[in-house]
């Protein structure tokens, strides 16, 4: 069992999941409310990591963020160090990687709110921050929490888009998902059954969460 | 301290209207669906911005297309009630309450928002969500809410058509009996035209965002043109009546300013005024007083005008002892009798066809 892997792995999916959370309050907000031109881009764009192939993604990512490029550039300036095969490189593609399952349920989650209790809470005299905190928070929850357990569960099975940025450096890119494949890699079989077996129980109990959590939204508002 | 607004649009549907409401005075807003009624509350609410239009209320702009002011909706003193009433789901009825008391020190938000609920008969269900109440108890909870904004102008969308009959005619008498603590000008909007006789002061009909007709209540509901928008079964006239006496076989004799009445049992004493709601589709013409008939009521009567409709049938507008009464013939039957203004007749209805709903206590 390699605990450092699985530290990382929890490390890198809390993350995700702190910087992720605003996003999908107010991504999410945005696109259950407004109405733009080019929403439906925009909308595409959120989802194109779940139909793109991890290894696309992440050579894209790989170019983008390589040391010669402009974001590579900008963060070594701005930050020191480098964004590929760098723990700090994980953590900013797998918040690309996760947009769509952080903003979807979100958006479901403010979607479901009828739109005369969001006018009626204008009309009580709250601006939109009071009335975001006092009635579209309080009722569309379930939706965000399902959006950060999807987030959390998701950046915790990724191997493709890790391998492709991160390599496998033990304690900085190296991911539970990572060292199950190199203990397979090695007919370490037992390590990897345990390690797979721990994933499993982690995944399954956040789905059920999610699962749970989800049934309740349509139930509180009906 | 009035409301001033005035609308016009071209889309979503054509809009072209202009009200002014006092202080203290309840202006219905009548159409069928679609007539534009609701966007004109929508706008003065600021939910909505027509393209061109002003709002003014209590002296301050509210909206003003001309030189682009357009204050938001949380920044306007209203109080709204729609027809889902859209409380917030996850508050007790109290919060909801209070929740429209932001401009309130905290500390007085809970005792203002327990007197509001009391004025509304919901004194000990403070502690209830939305679901756990009926709909009528929700609709309360609204009002309550909307007043716990102190508008400057309340407005009341449809808040009546979610209920069953009984309970809304509970509600009637509620909102009429609010109605001495409300100072604000309050616009009622509503496709039902015997709710905005029995509530408001003065209407406006709006048909295809116009203003077909507006005025005093009962004025405006003799006019032909109105009828017609409001649709011909509800063409009815309120006759004024006190009660005389409740007779043994469960009758009421009450007097009217042409003679006197039977209807079936109305409760109350000698002396009691109420408004009597007649059908003009129950009413029959005849030129000189019935004999051998089973309708009971027959009030000596005077022909105003006799308006033809477009297929066979015609309203004529009576004269009896000073008001109106309108009776629906058909267009044979006015030119047999020979009715034009200044025929002397009867105007006959059965004591059975006026629905107990149709009696109201007389508008003080």
């Amino acid at each position: 069992m390699d605990w450092t892997a699985l530290w990382l792995s929890l490390q890198l999916a809390a993350w995700t999941v702190v910087i992720l959370l605003p996003v999908s309050v107010f991504a999410g907000r945005a696109l259950a409310y407004r109405r733009f031109r080019m929403k439906g881009l925009v909308e595409a764009l959120v989802m194109l990591p779940l139909v793109l192939p991890p290894t696309v993604f992440g050579f894209y990512l790989l170019v983008a963020f390589g040391a010669n490029s402009p974001i590579g550039q900008f963060w070594r300036e701005a930050f020191g160090g480098q964004l590929v095969f760098s723990f700090e490189g994980l953590v900013v593609a797998s918040v690309i990687f996760n947009l769509p399952f952080a903003i979807m349920p979100a958006q479901r989650g403010f979607e479901a709110i009828p739109v005369e209790v969001r006018e009626a809470a204008q009309c009580c005299g709250m601006s939109s921050w009071r009335s975001l905190l006092k009635v579209e928070l309080p009722l569309a929850w379930p939706g965000l929490v399902t959006a950060m357990v999807l987030t959390f569960a998701h950046t915790l099975g990724e191997f493709g888009i890790v391998l492709m940025i991160g390599g496998s450096i033990p304690g900085e890119t190296k991911t539970i998902a990572i060292a199950i494949y190199d203990r397979v890699q090695a007919f370490d079989d037992s390590s990897a059954a345990i390690m797979s077996a721990v994933l499993l129980a982690i995944s399954l109990a956040t789905i059920t969460i999610a699962f749970w959590l989800s049934a309740r939204v349509g139930r509180r508002l009906s | 301290m009035a409301l001033d607004v005035r609308a016009r649009a071209s889309a979503p549907i054509p809009l072209d209207i202009a009200f002014r409401v006092e202080p203290g005075e309840l202006l219905a807003l009548v159409g069928p669906s679609g007539s534009g009624k609701s966007t004109m509350l929508r706008t003065i609410a600021g939910l909505w911005t027509p393209t061109e239009a002003r709002v003014m209320v209590n002296g301050e702009t509210w909206l003003d297309t001309a030189t682009g002011l357009d204050r938001a909706p949380h920044r306007r003193r209203v109080g709204i009630v729609v027809q889902s009433y859209a409380l917030f789901p996850h508050m007790t009825a109290l919060a909801n309450v209070v929740s429209g008391m932001g401009h309130r020190p905290a500390r007085e938000r809970e005792e203002q928002a327990r007197r509001l609920l009391a004025l509304v008969h919901l004194d000990g269900l403070e502690e209830r969500k939305p679901a756990e109440l009926s709909g009528g108890q929700q609709q309360r909870v609204a009002v309550a809410r909307a007043l716990a904004r102190e508008p400057a102008a309340l407005l009341l969308d449809e808040p009546f058509s979610a209920v069953d009959r009984a309970t809304r005619e509970r509600l009637y008498d509620e909102i009429r009996a609010l109605r001495a603590h409300l100072a604000m000008p309050t616009v009622l909007v509503t496709h039902d035209i015997a709710e905005a006789r029995l509530l408001a002061d003065r209407m406006v009909v709006i048909e295809h965002g116009r203003v077909v007709r507006s005025g005093e209540t009962g004025t405006v509901l003799l006019d032909p043109a109105v009828m017609r928008s409001m649709g011909l079964r509800e063409v009815s006239s309120i006759l004024p009546a006190a009660i005389e006496a409740q007779e043994e076989d469960g009758l009421t004799r009450l007097a009217t300013p042409a003679g006197p009445i039977w209807l079936p049992r109305v409760e109350g004493g000698t002396g009691d005024r109420v408004s009597v709601r007649v059908l003009a589709h129950e009413v029959i013409v005849a030129l000189g007083r019935p004999e051998g008939l089973s309708a009971l009521n027959a009030l000596p009567a005077t022909v105003r005008e006799v308006t033809a409709g477009e297929g066979p049938g015609a309203v004529v507008s009576l004269d009896i002892g000073g008001c109106a009464m309108l009776a629906r013939v058909t267009r044979r039957s006015a030119r047999q009798l020979d009715l034009r203004p200044g025929t002397a007749c009867f105007a006959v209805f059965k004591a059975m066809a006026v629905a107990r709903g149709d009696i109201q206590p007389a508008k003080s």
